[in-house]
């Protein structure tokens, strides 16, 4: 378990995490969610004691990370795919870790095969894609067989294939009783890989739930409507709901009514419906209306 | 032990201290080969087959140093490392050790390898190590690696920036110390109390053409071991501040 307490980071004047209190269950995979610049990598960053709070802690287990005797052991994590020495080969870069932490030299060997990278084992890091750095870097997250596993931004710039591996990758392990804990600033993405978010915006709490629940908060619905008769329909449903017409090609977007009941009263009424048809609003559309508050940079 | 093995697979798994190490063997010991090459048949003296050693080769082992530092902020290694040694003090000193202990090898097989050079490519002359500031002059080379090592990885630690590491290591040793003997009175009493010159210092071999080494001229203040423990005090010291700033700063 990760518990985050009332954490702070300030870099002079900025706020980059502020009074931000968190809980990541074990055994689930948790999002964390928020716009760029939101202060998620910096979280992480505390979290993995490379960074030191202004105020407030977060530990693992009621310890620090560094207070950890064998920390890969524990925690695993790919804060950035990159942080590996262009010139040593993939081999090397995860022996020295190996080593460090008393794993056993075979276990090199294993995560190698784990992510598929056992034919470029003694190749240089330097002229690895950026799909095969991932999985070079998830290999180093993988090396201590740990109940935690930390992931910034995974499918950040990958292909569609290396976006799925990654995805069916973290549900593995999840579905292994591990602790992941995966941000991202997609929650397209984050819908189909967490069971659980955290969504910050500004260095701030937006809010803490299950996926589905934010979903279903987060998302209205609303019903779209089709009619010869668009302008007396339109009378008579505003008197129970708001309706707008779609700029595009004039049918009445309704909200408030669900959609069997919209057909009654245009049966009953004897309206014409060329069109009935319920809508779920984006996740995308819904993660910015929750965030667009906290988004740091705006274009106009 | 653990920490000294990590360190050593990540410094011979990259190929800088390869070069570094062939180009201190190349420079030191080169510029012995043309000096005893160039020099009257039967002159070469021990001074003389260590010019190499201790002022041009040494010049790459302080960038060898600096670079073990470096490259792992420039590459950001250095969070890995962290993330697996969260005990940053531990680390960084074995990483010291490492460098320095593999700079002190060095240094002894420069020297002795350039004086060895000499005695085979100038027969006649006398390079006999027989006495003890003889003998100070050749191996004492290897310490002097050695705690430079330790002064480049604390200035490394310090900058983060091979660039500036690298400036700064280089124009402190070649230049900035030797000029400051030129300001008048003041300069060689302030010369007396520099890391390189002190170093310079404990491996003159004094004696009749004391004039022409190194150091000359500079009113030092400590014996020639004294030189050598005010040096690696130094060393020592930076590196104490170095440790406690990298501690305290964010990765």
């Amino acid at each position: 378990m990760i518990q985050a307490v009332r954490l702070r980071k300030h870099y002079g004047r900025t706020k980059a995490v502020d009074d931000l209190s968190f809980t990541v269950k074990p055994g689930r995979v948790t999002g964390f969610l928020g716009p760029n610049g939101a202060g998620k990598s910096t979280t992480m960053r505390m979290i993995l004691g490379l960074d030191t709070p202004t105020g407030g802690d977060v530990t693992i287990d009621g310890k620090y990370y560094t207070e950890l005797k064998q920390p890969l052991r524990k925690v695993g994590a790919l804060l950035d795919a990159k942080w590996v020495h262009p010139n040593r080969s993939a081999r090397a870069h995860l022996k020295w870790m190996a080593v460090s932490n008393k794993i056993p030299a075979s276990r090199v060997d294993e995560v190698l095969e784990i992510v598929g990278l056992t034919e470029v084992a003694h190749k240089k890091a330097g002229g690895f894609s950026l799909g095969m750095s991932q999985r070079l870097g998830i290999a180093g997250a993988l090396l201590g067989d740990p109940e935690v596993l930390l992931f910034d931004e995974p499918v950040n710039g990958l292909d569609p294939e290396g976006i799925l591996w990654i995805r069916q990758f973290m549900h593995r392990l999840a579905d292994e009783g591990r602790t992941v804990f995966v941000s991202s600033h997609l929650l397209s993405e984050m819908a189909q890989t967490a069971q659980d978010l955290i969504v910050i915006g500004k260095g701030q709490l937006i809010s803490q739930t299950t996926t589905e629940q934010f979903i279903s908060d987060a998302t209205q619905d609303h019903v779209r409507v089709r009619s010869p008769h668009a302008v007396k329909l339109r009378e008579i449903l505003a008197a129970n709901a708001t309706v707008t017409e779609d700029a595009v090609d004039g049918a009445l977007v309704v909200h408030g009514i669900p959609a069997p009941q919209i057909g009654e009263i245009a049966a009953e009424n004897q309206i014409v419906l060329h069109e009935l048809s319920p809508q779920r609003g984006s996740l995308e559309e819904a993660f910015m209306q929750l965030t667009k508050e906290s988004v740091e940079y705006h274009a106009h | 032990m653990t920490l000294l093995a990590v360190e050593r697979i990540k410094l011979f798994s990259t190929r800088s201290p390869y070069w570094c190490t062939a180009l201190a063997l190349v420079l030191g010991v080169g510029l012995t080969a043309i000096i005893t090459g160039t020099s009257e048949k039967g002159q070469m003296s021990i001074g003389l087959t260590q010019l190499g050693s201790s002022q041009l080769a040494l010049a790459v082992v302080l960038v060898m140093s600096a670079l073990a530092v470096t490259t792992e902020y420039r590459f950001n290694t250095i969070r890995a490392t962290f993330l697996a040694v969260p005990g940053r003090t531990s680390a960084l000193i074995a990483k010291t050790v490492v460098v320095a202990f593999i700079a002190g090898v060095l240094g002894e097989i420069i020297a002795f390898g350039s004086w060895g050079l000499a005695k085979v490519m100038s027969p006649t002359s006398d390079l006999a190590i027989n006495t003890g500031a003889e003998w100070r002059h050749v191996a004492g080379v290897g310490l002097l690696y050695a705690v430079g090592a330790v002064l480049a990885i604390a200035v490394g630690i310090l900058v983060r920036q091979t660039a500036g590491a690298v400036a700064i290591l280089l124009v402190w040793n070649m230049l900035l110390e030797g000029l400051i003997g030129i300001i008048p009175k003041v300069g060689i009493k302030i010369q007396a109390w520099l890391p390189f010159q002190n170093a310079n210092h404990f491996l003159a071999l004094g004696g009749g053409n004391a004039a022409d080494q190194p150091g000359a001229g500079i009113d030092f203040k400590l014996s020639q071991w004294g030189s050598l423990a005010y040096f690696a005090g130094i060393a020592v010291a930076l590196l104490v501040v170095a440790l406690v700033v990298a501690k305290r700063r964010d990765a």
